[in-house]
């Protein structure tokens, strides 16, 4: 016997009243994207639940796509088998297996289905009694088991649901709205996209791109992150923007201790265009306070003039370690620390003002014209649609053909 | 030609060898190299190992390509023991596994390790249970492969790998060369954590494979170098192989059903005929896999039945290719418990998608007529 779907619960969703049929469909949307790679599952939407049919997919790897889907609460592995006993006790015994390492046990039973015989109390302790008896050590714990295992017997067959697996939590992406990520390659930036991606944001994705200070793998590795983040949501879009010629003219014309701030400071400005044109209304970024000379409160301030756009910082008031800890969950960490420059790390100056000023900023800038270049950046830029599966970037069909 | 000899290697598809082709000429910079060029074929190892991750149903930084079996039993299981020696110095596998892996255990007896062979019975089976009893608190690994080379038997690797979930630092590797394409085998599910594949007996090139490696397994390195393959196999990535290696398991996934059906169809047949045949006994087991048979002609040197058909553009064999140089008995079917002359007559015949049913029969009528000749002469 095996598991022939998964129970999807979803906690924080169900509370929003109107919005919940959205709220559900984006989910339903969410999960058949995710679940392209399992051709033959099937998604059934019921009463404050959802249901993966599995169809002969392998569960565990269904189960793994699912727990990165956000909006989803818990979910259970589960079986329909026949009204008998024979296959109930069979279906048990497969549930208390799910929950390897578990010593104790709770069987709960639920009889909507009333011409079935047997009443719930006599059902718990049968099929309770086929657990103790296939079992070393295992014993039955009505208050606080390792392992709840839920019977449901209904008119269509009898539910067995197994052990709870944790979901991403969060709310569907695409439910509250897009924000453009700068996204750079480093450890930060992929996890502020997940972050807020989190609470049901969709992204889009901003790259400076500098060649040749910056190679085409470090544009790989911007791609590969947006497409481990993809799987999280839908589809990513990234707006290469070619950045070399602002560079130079940053590193000729302004002074050393600024051209880090003034560098973030063109960067905010593109990126607020970008957004512009694209319709988005908010720029998330992977700044976290006092980590490096650029985020300190003071370089915030300034940097933060440029723009008035709402900038989301989900990693702030986080210690590094922590967000390494989310890269290392979400997958993007050993992309991250794959070793080729960005665009921040070439041009970086000796010795970076860490307390920059607005009025300073502003006056080095006064005295050269850099809206012709920003212009021409934005002008120039290009889009690449990653996906979880991969990027319409380059030659992907010839690779398409050979393999 | 009637080939009849794909446990020993399969003729490679058309559309592999010309993906092989391609990726050599195009593709030939070195995917470490800093330029371009170095970088497209980078990205195309890269496809390489996503496309085998997801029709094997692993993560991609599970995927070590390797130059075949060989190579992956050796990692695996030299790999393993070195690796985590300091926990126990105990090995089991089991006495029909493929010499890359019997060997490997041999070497590491020299080297201290203690090894429990397990026996098989009349099938040519291990019994899980016997595996079990053989754990102990120092078995840092459990070696059985899912499909013996000689008989076909299918082992019982699903009731061992989770059985062995219970005992997390004990590692079960899967030598699953012959069962690859013909028999399911999913890892995860199954608690295998290290599994043996190759790439030319599955229509791919030789010098080609993979060991899927669990996440959470750790490795001694039996090449060193470069950081190549996650540092587990340093060494310039053989990338035309493995784009044809990749080539031919997105085909043999996608025609697996059908070529299942096809495999079963043409053993029916063959198994009918070759029982109603009283000069020769069946040796392979009514459950074993779809694509070998294995059978004994008592009185005959199978050497001689072989060179017969082979006359006849008919080629089968006698026991693994990796074994067919050592003395006359097979060790397998010895470990079986046949009678003398029955290891000692010992013919395969393996099937591959391509034969038919036409295939069978001629092989079939040259048998009889082969035996008749040579029965006649050793009058």
């Amino acid at each position: 016997m095996k598991f022939d779907r998964i129970m999807i619960r979803y906690g924080e969703m169900a509370l929003k009243g109107k919005n919940k049929k959205l709220f559900e469909q984006k989910l339903k949307y969410n999960l058949t994207g995710k679940l392209k790679e399992f051709p033959e599952t099937t998604i059934e939407k019921t009463q404050g639940r959802m249901y993966v049919h599995l169809n002969g997919e392998p569960p565990r790897k269904v189960m793994e796509a699912c727990q990165k889907v956000f909006g989803i609460h818990s979910l259970s592995f589960a079986v329909n088998v026949d009204q008998t006993e024979e296959a109930m006790k069979e279906a048990v015994l497969l549930a208390f297996r799910d929950a390897e390492g578990a010593q104790t046990f709770k069987i709960s039973s639920k009889r909507t289905d009333k011409s079935f015989p047997l009443p719930s109390q006599e059902i718990n302790p049968m099929l309770g009694g086929h657990i103790l008896r296939n079992t070393d050590g295992v014993t039955v714990d009505v208050h606080r088991p390792d392992v709840e295992i839920k019977v449901e017997v209904r008119h269509e067959g009898v539910l067995v649901t197994a052990r709870d697996y944790p979901g991403a939590g969060g709310l569907p992406a695409g439910t509250t709205g897009k924000s453009l990520l700068m996204l750079s390659g480093g450890i930060d930036s992929p996890v502020a996209g997940y972050l807020t991606m989190k609470r049901g944001v969709e992204l889009e994705a901003v790259h400076f791109h500098s060649p040749p200070y910056t190679s085409e793998r470090a544009k790989q590795k911007v791609i590969d992150l947006a497409q481990e983040l993809a799987k999280y949501g839908s589809k990513v879009k990234i707006h290469v923007v070619p950045f070399t010629a602002v560079q130079q003219k940053i590193h000729r014309e302004m002074p050393s201790g600024y051209s880090m701030t003034i560098t973030r400071r063109m960067m905010m400005r593109i990126s607020e265009k970008i957004a512009e044109q694209r319709g988005i209304l908010s720029m998330t970024t992977g700044e976290s306070l006092g980590q490096v000379a650029s985020q300190t409160m003071e370089s915030m301030n300034t940097i933060n003039e440029v723009t008035n756009y709402p900038v989301i910082r989900p990693l702030a008031a986080m210690d590094k370690l922590e967000i390494i800890d989310i890269s290392r969950k979400i997958g993007t960490y050993d992309i991250s620390i794959r070793p080729f420059e960005d665009c921040c790390t070439v041009f970086v100056p000796k010795a970076p003002k860490t307390k920059p000023t607005r009025a300073n900023a502003n006056y080095y800038e006064s005295n050269t014209d850099f809206s012709e270049d920003l212009e021409k950046a934005v002008r120039e830029s290009y889009t690449i649609e990653v996906d979880a599966q991969g990027s319409t970037d380059q030659h992907e069909d010839a690779f398409d053909d050979l393999l | 030609m009637i080939y009849l000899d794909n446990s020993a290697t399969t003729q490679p598809y058309p559309e592999v060898l010309a993906s092989f082709q391609k990726a050599a000429e195009q593709y030939f910079a070195n995917p470490s190299s800093i330029h371009s060029l170095g970088s497209e074929v980078e990205r195309l190892l890269d496809r390489s190992r996503k496309q085998a991750a997801s029709l094997l149903h692993v993560d991609p930084h599970e995927v070590i390509f390797t130059s075949g079996g060989t190579e992956g039993n050796n990692m695996a299981v030299k790999g393993v023991a070195l690796q985590h020696q300091n926990r126990g110095k105990h090995l089991i596998t089991t006495s029909i596994e493929h010499p890359s892996v019997l060997e490997a255990f041999r070497a590491l007896e020299s080297l201290g390790f203690e090894v429990t062979y397990i026996d098989v019975d009349r099938k040519g089976l291990v019994d899980a249970e016997t595996v079990m009893d053989a754990v102990r608190p120092d078995t840092i690994l459990v070696s059985v492969m899912s499909v013996n080379n000689e008989l076909g038997s299918i082992q019982p690797v699903e009731e061992i790998g989770r059985k062995l979930k219970s005992r997390p630092k004990t590692f079960f590797h899967v030598d699953h060369v012959q069962g690859l394409g013909k028999i399911d085998l999913p890892m995860d599910e199954w608690g295998i954590d290290l599994c043996t594949i190759s790439g030319h007996k599955i229509h791919g090139v030789k010098g080609t494979g993979a060991l899927l490696v669990r996440k959470h397994v750790s490795l001694f390195p039996l090449l060193h170098g470069g950081s190549q393959e996650a540092e587990k196999r340093a060494g310039t990535e053989n990338l035309p192989g493995t784009v044809a290696f990749v080539k031919a398991l997105r085909i043999l996934k996608e025609e697996e059903q059908q070529n299942r059906d096809h495999l079963w169809k043409l053993r029916k047949q063959l198994r009918e005929a070759l029982s109603r045949r009283s000069y020769c006994v069946l040796n392979s087991s009514e459950d074993g896999v779809s694509h070998i048979t294995n059978f004994s002609i008592p009185g005959l040197k199978p050497e001689v039945v072989i060179h017969a058909l082979g006359e006849k553009g008919i080629y089968i064999s006698t026991k693994s290719a990796c074994s067919s140089k050592q003395p006359d008995v097979s060790a397998v079917l010895k470990a079986c418990n046949f009678d003398y002359d029955r290891t000692t007559s010992a013919l395969r015949v393996s099937f591959s998608s391509q034969n038919t049913e036409e295939d069978i029969k001629q092989f079939v009528d040259a048998l009889d007529e082969a035996v008749r000749h040579l029965q006649a002469a050793m009058r």
